[in-house]
């Protein structure tokens, strides 16, 4: 893992005083709370429904046993014992006051964390597929790229008061677990025919009100090019960026308006001359970086008791067989851990959660943990002879929820719950459905599938990539929620398909019901997961049964419909 | 035709706490929604509004929602409103918690 | 009057060249061998500048807001193109953006009274260091 440098201390010590300076004179007058916003939103710090919240960066979701620790003691110390893990993969913290957050960016500085660029108009947290450096996939291990990258978005100047937000996200596998097609870039590390490293660029995807796929700016980036390259396509952007529409800033748009040729052409342009700029210490650096991020050294140990355990503990089984990914090393496993157990708020973990979290990956997963993007902590580097143990220390703190890729694996974005810029709650439509599924005893059933949901357009849960989705909308002053079916986030990034008019607060979950009744009904097979059942029928079997009244599907999904009456929606969640 | 204006309690967060406040019937700022002061006439609702712009020192985006007022108490008439008063539905955190003015 | 920062903190501004826009530039006599001041908005195309470099001996750019960063990237793509002479950011430029803006090629921000009373020189003092915790001057190998 990558250790900050003395430069790297240095400026993140400078921008702690920087941002005490800043809060003095916010709170002396000196700035007006209109100068002050960018400058706070820079640091991380929003004002939200009920209080601040403060974003910290975990970048390319990578961090170690101590900093896990540190954000467990911030949450005990300054905030209410727990933190929400984000689809970009940061942490936040929902009940901060203005004047403790000094001191919190002091305490994550102590430990080579802050919170720059967790938000604002600038060059957002790089974010990386979280199975980076252990995945069987892998080309390339992205980290040392994405620790490039932050270095050179960290502060740029030209670069921190954008048109809008600007996010990047890189993966190093075929298999994209990054979401590198919905982001601003996105860039996939691939070698050419003469198996020289490079990356494709891809820029102008995104969520948000107009959802779009990112578009190929260059097939091949040699690897050395890259930072003069994204300078120049940040530069473009920066001038060519509409500045008269908050909602028509983000690059999809520029890219969509100015077409992604001519978007093409002015940023080739720019690279001839702006590659001038570099002159090889980002390459030198990047050589040390991938040092940094080098494979841990492996032991080797039996797994006969990893074998043993399997065979005779069931809920171990159901665990391994479903939070468990192939890891390069035959020997070892990627672990998923679960913050989505059902009925929680998915994303939530307490401060004693994040300390076993950190024991654990201290003890068995050489020192190393990853938040995904779906809300979920990863110890990427776990040998087969612990897995048992760390199993069993995972399920005393109610971490050992076997849920990972199925229906309660919910990504949720904090919604009406917290946010301010939130048209609908989120959060109890995540817990009721992780409920309702969980008590039908239907999950394993169902298999994979990726319900997302967001709580306002801005889509910060994915709604549109989910397999389903949900949108959380305001109509008339009352919560409406919209839903997309066929979303894919995947390498095959695709936009899901409306289903049709909304339903109301007590009406979605019954709806959600409804559609997985359908897919259990038709699919070709029990093999046949929820995406490729609604690839192969489409929208119109599930709009059929989801908007004809329920007393008439209940006669005909007899199976399934045994004690599908009660409405789980009006249930209170505790 | 001039629309009718509809009864507002005037909120804001506090800028050092970062806490929902509410305009009370003293003129001083209240936690509860329950001790907000209902403002029935528009010129003044929004001559408050003008002066709690100007005490950015002590609060931060100040606005004026509607509500009204139910069983004797001043109630939030939009969804949005009632989750700023009342706090998040997942935890019993915010105005959820026991506080003292 | 406008107060000039510098490293060196406020000074009064003592350039007394009248400012130009572009337009009434090309309108001068490709020959006069005088240097002139040009006042550019901040969506101007450094390209259309280059030709006119040696004539210049300082270009101002006007930052209307300071939430609109062009003015960064444009003053870098000048300087990037050979622009040698003065280069003044205007308007509203937070203290806080001193460093960027220095980083980015500009010798030094004019801002009006007001501004300068409510962020006092010791506010822009405090960032002069600009040099120093530069990533990109790093990367650059600029530092």
């Amino acid at each position: 893992m990558y250790s900050y440098t003395e430069f790297d201390n240095n400026f993140n010590q400078n921008r702690v005083d920087q941002f005490r300076s800043q809060v003095t004179r916010r709170i002396d007058g000196s700035l007006t709370e209109d100068e002050f916003k960018p400058l706070r939103l820079m640091n991380g710090l929003y004002l939200q429904l009920h209080a601040y919240m403060l974003r910290v960066a975990i970048p390319y979701g990578t961090l170690n046993s101590q900093k896990m620790y540190q954000l467990a003691i911030i949450a005990d110390k300054y905030d209410r014992g727990y933190g929400h893990f984000t689809t970009r993969q940061n942490i936040q913290y929902n009940w901060p006051k203005l004047k403790d957050v000094p001191d919190i960016l002091q305490d994550l500085a102590n430990v080579e964390m802050h919170a720059v660029q967790t938000s604002g108009n600038c060059i957002r947290n790089v974010t990386a597929d979280h199975f980076a450096g252990a995945s069987t996939d892998e080309i390339e291990d992205p980290r040392p790229t994405a620790e490039l990258i932050r270095q050179w978005s960290t502060d740029h100047p030209e670069f921190s008061f954008l048109g809008r937000k600007f996010k990047i996200a890189i993966t190093g596998s075929p298999n994209d677990r990054a979401v590198t097609k919905a982001h601003d870039i996105g860039l996939r590390m691939v070698r050419n025919n003469k198996n020289e490293p490079g990356y494709e660029v891809i820029i102008g995807g995104g969520l948000g009100r107009t959802p779009m796929i990112g578009k190929v700016l260059r097939s091949f980036l040699p690897r050395k090019d890259i930072l003069p390259y994204l300078e120049s396509v940040m530069q473009i952007y920066n001038m060519l960026g509409r500045r008269d529409n908050k909602y028509k800033a983000r690059i999809k748009i520029t890219v969509h308006e100015h077409g992604i040729n001519k978007i093409c052409d002015l940023v080739e342009e720019r690279f001839i001359i702006q590659r001038s700029s570099f002159g090889g210490f980002d390459q030198k650096l990047l050589i040390k970086l991938e040092k940094a991020f080098a494979a841990p050294i492996y032991i080797n140990e039996p797994i006969d008791s990893y074998n043993k355990s399997y065979q005779s503990d069931p809920l171990f089984r159901s665990f391994v067989d479903t939070n468990l990914s192939e890891h390069k090393n035959l020997n070892y496993s990627i672990v998923s851990i679960s913050l989505k157990k059902h009925g929680q708020t998915p994303g939530d973990a307490t401060s004693q959660q994040m300390r076993m979290m950190a024991n654990l990956a201290k003890k068995y997963g050489h020192d190393e943990l990853r938040i995904s993007h779906e809300q979920n902590v990863i110890l990427p580097h776990v040998h087969k002879s612990n897995l048992y143990k760390v199993f069993n220390e995972l399920k005393s703190v109610e971490l050992a929820t076997a849920n990972i890729g199925l229906i309660s694996d919910i990504i949720a974005c904090p919604g009406m719950d917290y946010c301010a810029l939130a048209t609908a709650r989120s959060i109890p439509i995540a817990q009721q459905i992780a409920m309702r599924f969980n008590q039908l005893k239907l999950e394993n059933d169902i298999g994979e599938i990726k319900i997302k949901i967001s709580g306002c357009i801005n889509a910060c849960g994915h709604h549109h990539i989910g397999h389903i989705g949900i949108l959380g909308l305001d109509r008339a002053g009352v919560e409406n929620y919209q839903i997309t079916l066929g979303g894919n986030s995947t390498q095959n990034t695709v936009i899901g398909k409306s289903l049709g008019p909304g339903f109301s607060y007590t009406e979605i979950i019954p709806a959600i019901e409804k559609i997985i009744y359908t897919y259990l009904d038709i699919r070709s097979s029990n093999d046949e997961t929820f995406l490729e059942t609604f690839n192969r029928v489409g929208l119109t079997p599930f709009k059929k049964i989801v908007y004809t009244p329920s007393e008439i599907i209940n006669k005909s999904t007899a199976t399934f419909a045994n004690n599908n009456n009660e409405s789980f929606a009006s249930q209170e969640i505790k | 035709m001039a629309r009718k204006f509809t009864n507002k309690v005037l909120t804001a967060n506090r800028l050092i706490e970062g806490d929902v406040v509410y305009l009370g019937i003293n003129g001083d700022w209240v936690l509860d929604h329950d001790r907000a002061q209902i403002l029935k006439e528009e010129e003044f609702a929004i001559k408050q509004l003008a002066l709690a712009n100007k005490d950015s020192g002590f609060l931060v985006s100040p606005y004026l929602a509607n509500a009204e007022i139910r069983d004797g108490v001043p109630t939030p008439i939009h969804f949005r409103d009632s989750f700023r008063a009342n706090g998040p539905t997942n935890y019993n955190h915010g105005k959820k918690e026991n506080h003292n003015v | 009057m406008n107060v000039i920062v510098t490293d060196n903190g406020f000074e009064s501004d003592t350039w007394s060249n009248i400012f130009l826009t572009l337009d009434k530039l090309l309108l001068i006599n490709p020959k006069s061998t005088n240097k002139f001041s040009l006042d550019v908005p901040n969506t101007t195309d450094p390209k259309e500048l280059a030709p006119l470099f040696a004539r210049i001996s300082l270009i101002r750019i006007a930052f209307l807001n300071s939430t609109d960063g062009r003015g960064f990237t444009l003053a870098s793509h000048l300087r990037l193109l050979g622009y040698k002479g003065r280069l003044r950011a205007q308007g509203h430029v937070l203290a806080d953006q001193y460093t960027m803006a220095r980083r980015c090629g500009y010798d030094e921000i004019e801002i009006s009274i007001e501004l300068a009373d409510r962020q006092p020189e010791k506010q822009w003092l405090s960032r002069s260091d600009w040099k120093s915790n530069c990533y990109i001057n790093q990367l650059k190998q600029l530092a």
